[in-house]
């Protein structure tokens, strides 16, 4: 295959960790939003929605990356994508459209009460069905199962696979997002988010595993990918010890480490599934080689990615400078 | 309606939702940039006021934007894969440039709206110019997209298939730069009608509010300046299709007779079947003057091509009617404004009041005039919208999905930003 279909591939894959590490983390803000109790519950609600506010469109644009260089560098993936999960993509468009309009929604200017409670309530519900839409679409791209040309709500991306790999996506999502909002919280506030990050993280655990043990019968060739290669198992090991890791952050309450080392838990997640499905964009037929543009184009493609690379880090860095000090700030 | 028929529709409404808060995207930054930065010239907080309102505002809109723009791009997989296919290749540059704008825009958008206490002044209103540049670049390379598909260039065509690509001609094609002119120019005019209009009601109330005159006289600026170049840029914009797209003239100007010295049409409404447009009130030589900038010249009329490459022209002739007479009216208020502005006598007021929706309007018909005036084709004379469309059938289900979801958050914005309106009204 060629470098430059390879270096595309592996800048889609490192978006798709980016938007999983970032985006995913404003999605399972989500779940928190709507699992918010006890006597703090509306300063649950207030941290998650003062955390993302600033960021969660920035997170966003990590999938639209993706979408561009996989139409432009891979026209032929694209066009499959569209044609053989026109079901699950659109429902995850709607969650993503209704997750983004009602987080705005609830905070208007002069929104009555009752009316930002809805809208905060349909920004969570939202959020938890894009995690689980983005799981579900993730599983129907991995079976290799042939897709109906018609609009159906049973097939690949609703079998029992499908669905684990949805609730996955979901639990990783939703600890992220509790390990994140722990560093950032403070007092009492961080203790709720502490409990509810080991509480999602043992569940991520669990739901790897059902995963896994489902994905013989519904995934095969990614079955093997995750199994066979020789790669595999120190992946699977070096995912499992930053889960351990993050684990014993919280339960210490070392949050940095636990921060560093959820990403890291989360990040090497989606390398294991990419590297697994590698030559593949979509199981089973079509390739990284057999999808590519034009060299000329992939060329060109890459030039701009570097171009933009180089606008685009120095301003995320100083976005997170400003929201997301290393060292939050005492109350004074 | 055929499957066909339902993809067209969910495109037309997806385009015609997310355009609206594409163009305030683009152009309410960029009055909320100018109101900041003549709050650090004069150190008025007359200003600061005007860009915090103008901010929230913008907050709001982006975000929908945002949102539905993401389903646009969605949809092109989704609606019209073997489009993509053929063009991804080919036009993907530009979508993938408008990436990182996007990027920039959501990044900065961010650090001004969240951060007027963390950054200092300087880093905070540099934040507000890179919202308005990178808006303008987001909405400059996507057009580009779209001039490709009206012009297609930059690959020669091979047994139907696509060689030879070259990405950086194809980005800028013949039409690349009319268009794009056009399309930010009614973006600039569009909002800034609507916020004057705002403005100018308040002023009605309470001739004296320095917040309200403040308002007007930058809204006014932009919408002064915008609405007088529009008219050029459209001539330029109308003489380039005439050039490259002789159907699509014909259409918009329902010429259906090949002629030298051919009249323009203003107003009337075309009958394909006899080939005649009834009710127009035409002006001698008009079209050869402003399509060829020469009297005499020869306009191809639609029989000269097949029937089956006609474009609609019912549609796209009232809707270039409803664009250029909503532009000319703006031009001629701009004209208005331009010698009345520092005493607007309350006629003026309220008759720009009345003009705030018409840029709006001018931009969902001159949307409708470029999108239905290509038709039957997606790639002008290579795919057609037949050929380009997916295979799935049943498309009924997500047209009335999206439009359903459209109608509700298109209406809970209105009610959301009528309801800061009515509020801003009792605080006067």
């Amino acid at each position: 295959m060629r470098t430059e279909a390879l270096a595309l591939g592996a800048v889609m894959l490192a978006a798709l960790v980016l938007y999983a590490l970032f985006g995913g983390a404003d999605f399972g803000g989500g779940t928190w939003h709507l699992l918010a109790r006890g006597p703090r519950k509306e300063a649950q609600r207030e941290a998650i929605a003062e955390a993302i506010a600033p960021i969660w469109e920035a997170n966003h644009v990590w999938l639209i990356l993706v979408v561009v260089v996989l139409f432009t560098g891979f026209p032929a993936a694209f066009a499959a994508l569209g044609t053989r999960f026109h079901a699950p993509l659109t429902a995850l468009l709607v969650a993503i459209v209704l997750r983004g309009a009602a987080f705005v929604f609830r905070s208007a200017p002069g929104i009555a009460r009752h009316h930002a409670r809805r809208w905060g309530t349909t920004f969570a519900l939202a959020s938890v069905s894009a995690a689980l839409l983005l799981g579900m679409n993730v599983a129907a791209i991995v079976s290799g199962r042939p897709a109906p040309l018609r609009l159906t709500l049973t097939g690949a991306w609703t079998s029992p696979f499908a669905v684990a790999t949805g609730l996955f996506t979901l639990a990783l999502f939703s600890f992220l997002a509790a390990v994140y909002l722990s560093v950032e919280a403070e007092g009492a506030l961080r203790e709720d988010f502490r409990r509810r990050a080991l509480l999602s993280g043992v569940l991520c655990g669990v739901l790897a595993l059902a995963t896994f043990l489902l994905s013989g019968d519904d995934a095969p060739l990614v079955r093997a990918g995750l199994a066979q290669r020789p790669w595999s198992w120190a992946l699977h090991g070096a995912t499992a010890a930053a889960a351990l890791i993050a684990l014993f952050g919280l339960a210490a309450r070392r949050f940095p480490l636990a921060r560093l080392a959820a990403a890291a838990q989360v990040g090497l997640v989606v390398l294991g599934w990419g590297a697994s499905q590698q030559p593949y964009l979509i199981v089973p037929d079509i390739t990284l080689a057999s999808a590519s543009a034009p060299l000329a184009t992939q060329r060109v493609l890459l030039i701009a990615l570097a171009a933009g690379a180089l606008v685009l880090f120095p301003s995320l860095r100083l976005l997170y400078k400003v929201f997301k000090p290393a060292r939050p700030k005492r109350p004074s | 309606m055929s499957d066909l028929d339902f993809a067209r529709a969910q495109m037309a409404v997806s385009l015609g939702f997310h355009i609206v808060f594409a163009a305030i995207g683009v152009s309410l930054p960029a009055l909320m940039t100018i109101a900041e930065w003549r709050h650090l010239r004069t150190g008025d907080e007359v200003y600061l006021d005007l860009a915090r309102r103008w901010a929230k505002g913008t907050s709001i809109l982006f975000a929908v934007g945002a949102v539905s723009g993401t389903v646009l791009s969605f949809e092109l997989g989704l609606l019209w894969p073997r489009f993509m296919e053929f063009s991804g290749a080919i036009i993907g540059m530009p979508f993938s440039l408008e990436g990182f704008a996007f990027f920039t825009e959501a990044i900065f958008l961010g650090i001004y709206l969240y951060g007027r206490n963390r950054v200092s002044p300087r880093l905070h209103f540099a934040s507000a110019v890179a919202v308005s540049v990178s808006g303008a670049a987001s909405a400059f390379f996507v057009v580009l997209a779209n001039a490709w598909m009206n012009t297609p260039a930059g690959f020669q065509l091979r047994g139907g298939v696509p060689v030879d690509v070259r990405p950086l001609r194809a980005m800028f094609s013949p039409n690349a730069a009319s268009e794009v002119i056009h399309v930010l120019l009614s973006s600039y005019l569009a909002t800034a009608a609507a916020m004057l209009a705002i403005h100018a009601f308040f002023l009605l109330r309470n001739r004296e509010s320095r917040f309200h005159r403040a308002a007007f006289s930058i809204a006014g600026w932009v919408f002064a300046v915008s609405a007088l170049l529009q008219p050029i840029s459209g001539d330029f914009s109308a003489r380039k299709v005439a050039q490259n797209q002789p159907a699509k003239l014909a259409a918009m100007e329902g010429q259906f007779r090949t002629e030298t010295g051919a009249p323009l049409r203003i107003g009337g409404f075309p009958d394909p079947a006899t080939r005649t447009t009834h009710f127009a009130l035409e002006i001698p030589h008009g079209l050869s003057l402003l399509a060829f900038h020469d009297p005499g010249a020869r306009v191809l009329g639609l029989e000269n091509f097949p029937e089956r490459d006609w474009p609609d022209t019912r549609v796209v002739h009232v809707a270039f009617q409803i664009m250029v007479g909503c532009g000319s009216v703006l031009a001629l208020f701009a004209v208005a404004w331009l010698v009345k502005r520092r005493e607007p006598p309350r006629w003026l007021l309220k008759l720009l009041v009345a003009c705030g929706p018409l840029g709006f309007l001018a931009i969902e018909a001159g949307w409708t005039v470029t999108e239905a005036g290509r038709q039957p084709w997606t790639i002008y004379g290579i795919v057609r919208t037949s050929e380009a469309v997916t295979q799935v059938s049943g498309l009924r289900t997500p047209f009335f999905l999206f439009t359903a979801l459209y109608v509700l958050l298109g209406s809970v914005v209105a009610a959301l930003l009528t309801q800061q309106f009515v509020r801003s009204a009792h605080a006067d």
